[in-house]
């Protein structure tokens, strides 16, 4: 139990000792993906022959080794989930992919005793050939500057040793004892930081409003229901970080003179409310969260709310109903939050990736952020690089950065075989960009000019064959869905969008309908109650005023450029291509392909489900739409 | 046949542990769930009756939330990833797939049997993975592929 900050000093030195006694570290990714792809059994095969081969193994950092022991640990994720699973070993950073459990004997023979690198498994650059050895070297990471995401994959997040020993709690220390509550909302507006859950509403003047509001009790809410459909930074950072998350709620609650703090976790995020609820109760044995936390007289307590399921829930007021026990519908603000929130308390609502940016916020200053990012953005940004694009994961780069650079440098470009057309950013609330806007620089501002936003930041990269009107009605048909009901230009508004839509990827809708659909996107642009309505529409907006030709070929010509909308296609077989190998009628599932074999077959029209698989199956090209 | 007391018994006792607060609705809905895989009318009727809130405010948050169900779900719920990235990958034939082999007609998620739910789910964060499949939110499939997803139906009918 630490009850002073020289306590707290005592144990990081105790930590960072252990640390510096590890001969080597073996960090086996545990992150959602990874465990997917097998990393469990990776990390069980490489404990179980470390010690075969009789080295002292240890798997919690505090634990007491009589010599230099070799640490074996799970950590977050690493983001390059697709790699997966991923080994990384410390101190040089060395940096294995898709690691298997037949790939132990080989890290342990080879690298562990014998100091060489496994070769195969390193990183090879599939265009130079180039080899990384390091982490840092990947052309995905290297382009990359880590804040929120500093520690994910790099410390254990079972074990709160390993956050302190990595200068965990030590923000809130020197908050509590060196700064007054109005100095940290200083150094925060300092900083300019802005919400990363996507509207971008400047940090430390939320946090202004609910330290002015009046009221014994207030309360701080860390949002994690990260519903937008592509994005997945605040999962990581969950499941990856939690003391972080911690510790920005309390660097929050401290601001504003809260003394409880609520974390709302998607009910789709398991892993995340376990990692959550250790780091709580380790945080508590501690005496980091408390009464008197290190004799500072400021107590905090915080709770962990599993959402059920509804999308709306990210919108704070929709929130709070939903802690509150009721259906999560928004209420009319004002009052907000931080004047009536929870319980009609002051409140602040953060997400979680803003509550990462301040433990190193605190501890290096506002200016120190600053140097990072744009003058109006200041800061770094996660994204989630989804999609047709050969790289995909979590990246995090300072704000700025142009979409060319994320898509191309760091994602590595487009997958084998498909050319870019169109970039998503911001989820069902963001807007679909075009090559034009290739040299954009990713920040507020500028994406909001070109009627886009940052949203939570998933990212998805589309290829020539994704049809526009597709992607803006798969959009329209999540919100509608969505939508809680409430008010009546959402609820009734983006079903009749989605009706629209339906028709012109069907073909049968009108040249008039197409203005209607343009008419009810303003409406309900401007009708709607909150964030959901309001910014459903972007994703038909966007698309309209970029690919307006491809929506008109769909109306007039009643085709799909981009041979998608599998009402407006015929399937043909190419008699010139075909070899008559079969393959296409064994896996039609309609059983609408036949022929001899070796000879050109011929699909039925009327059989046809127009479901693609014999496209994605054949190999010699020889099927297509028209 | 089971007495209507010991049958509300352990409900009674999930509900004790919360104190019977309205704010705590939603996680008593999600733990009796979780002992019922689904919740029956009498179930919400009786939470509705021992919390003293009226049934309408019990039945409307368990009708809001997607993650509850008022109808039966099958032992194995099969969870198909349709965020953006999984859409963009294909997840659509997936389902299609899974779908036709087991059965199931375009208004049904349930097998008759009970025995497998088919579900589609906004996102499921593992984008990197697309497209993505659960099993009872235990098991992870990444980069899925229709044949691959038969396999996986084919192991949980051998595993019954």
């Amino acid at each position: 139990m630490l009850k002073t900050r020289e306590d707290l000093i005592k144990l990081q030195e105790k930590a960072k000792d252990a640390l510096r006694k590890e001969k080597m570290r073996i960090l086996v990714c545990a992150g959602t993906g990874c465990v997917a792809s097998g990393s469990l059994k990776v990390y069980d095969a490489l404990k179980q022959k470390l010690k075969e081969k009789g080295l002292e193994v240890k798997v919690e950092l505090m634990e007491e080794k009589d010599n230099e022991p070799c640490a074996v640990n799970t950590s977050g994720c690493h983001g390059f989930c697709q790699m997966g699973p991923l080994v990384r070993i410390e101190p040089e950073g060395i940096f294995y992919h898709h690691v298997k459990e037949s790939d132990v004997d080989d890290i342990v023979e080879q690298h562990v005793i014998a100091g060489q690198l496994v070769e195969r498994l390193l990183y090879k650059h599939p265009v130079t050939g180039e080899v990384a050895k390091t982490q840092d070297q990947v052309p995905f990471y290297s382009k990359q500057t880590r804040v929120a995401l500093e520690h994910c994959g790099r410390i254990n997040p079972d074990d709160i040793y390993d956050y302190i020993a990595h200068d965990g709690y030590q923000a809130v220390a020197k908050v509590f004892f060196e700064m007054k509550p109005e100095e940290v909302i200083n150094e925060v507006l300092e900083s300019g930081l802005r919400g990363r859950g996507g509207g971008g509403f400047p940090t430390g003047r939320k946090w202004q409003f609910a330290a002015a509001a009046e009221g014994e009790k207030k309360y701080v809410i860390c949002n994690g229901d990260e519903g937008d459909p592509g994005a997945f930074m605040d999962r990581s950072v969950m499941e990856g970080d939690p003391h972080r998350v911690l510790e920005g709620m309390m660097i929050a609650g401290y601001a504003i003179g809260a003394d409880e703090g609520y974390i709302y976790v998607r009910a789709e995020y398991p892993l995340a409310v376990k990692r959550l609820r250790k780091a709580i109760a380790d945080a508590e044995q501690l005496g980091l969260l408390g009464e008197n936390i290190l004799n500072s007289g400021f107590s905090f307590k915080i709770h962990v709310k599993e959402g059920a399921g509804a999308f709306v829930c990210g919108e704070e007021t929709a929130l709070i109903a939903s802690i509150e026990g009721q259906r999560g519908m928004p209420r009319p603000r004002p009052p907000f939050p931080a004047q009536k929130g929870l319980w009609g308390c002051p409140t602040i609502i953060n997400n979680v990736e803003t509550l990462a940016n301040l433990p190193s916020i605190l501890l290096r200053g506002g200016k120190w952020f600053r140097a990072f990012g744009t003058e109006g953005s200041p800061g770094t940004k996660t994204f989630a690089l989804a999609g047709q694009v050969a790289h995909t994961g979590l990246v995090e780069v300072p704000m700025g950065m142009t979409l060319r650079e994320v898509v191309f440098d760091i994602g590595g470009g487009l997958k084998k075989g498909k050319e870019f057309k169109a970039v998503q950013i911001g989820g069902p609330s963001g807007g679909c960009l075009t090559e034009e806007h290739l040299d954009l620089k990713l920040d507020y501002d500028e994406l909001r000019k070109v009627g886009a936003m940052v949203g939570s930041g998933g990212l998805v990269v589309m290829g020539k064959d994704t049809c526009m009107v597709e992607v803006a009605k798969f959009f329209m048909s999540f919100v509608q869905s969505e939508s809680c009901g409430k008010c009546v230009p959402c609820r009734e508004g983006t079903k009749r969008m989605l009706e629209i839509l339906t028709a012109i990827t069907k073909g049968q809708a009108t040249e008039e309908d197409l203005k209607l659909l343009e008419e009810l996107a303003y409406i309900v642009q401007d009708g709607s109650l909150c964030g959901l309505g309001k910014t459903a529409p972007n994703p038909v907006l966007t698309t309209l005023r970029y690919f307006r030709d491809e929506y008109e070929a769909h109306v007039r010509d009643k085709k799909c450029p981009a041979g998608a909308c599998k009402d407006l296609q015929d399937y043909y077989i190419d008699p010139e291509k075909c070899k008559g190998c079969g393959l296409c009628a064994r896996v039609c599932p309609a059983g609408a392909i036949s022929g001899e074999k070796k000879q050109p077959h011929t699909i039925d029209k009327a059989k046809c489900a127009k479901c693609g698989t014999c496209i994605e199956k054949c190999k010699f090209n020889a099927i297509y739409t028209a | 046949m089971e007495s209507p007391q010991r049958k509300f018994q352990k409900l009674q006792q999930i509900i004790d542990k919360y104190e019977g607060k309205a704010s705590q609705l939603i996680p008593i809905l999600q733990e009796v769930q979780e002992e019922y895989r689904y919740l029956p009318e009498e179930v919400l009727t009786y939470i509705a009756t021992a919390m003293k809130l009226p049934p309408a405010t019990v039945f409307g948050v368990a009708t809001f939330y997607a993650q509850f169900s008022l109808i039966p779900k099958g032992k194995y719920v099969i969870r198909i990833c349709d965020g953006t990235a999984c859409h963009v990958r294909g997840s659509e034939l997936i389902n299609q797939a899974v779908r036709k082999e087991l059965n199931l007609q375009d208004n049904q998620s349930t097998t008759e049997d009970l025995q497998f739910t088919v579900e589609r789910v906004s996102c499921l964060g593992a984008c990197g993975l697309a497209p993505v499949v659960t099993v009872n939110d235990t098991e992870v499939y990444g980069q899925m592929t229709p044949e691959e997803i038969l396999a996986v139906v084919k192991k949980l009918r051998e595993e019954g």
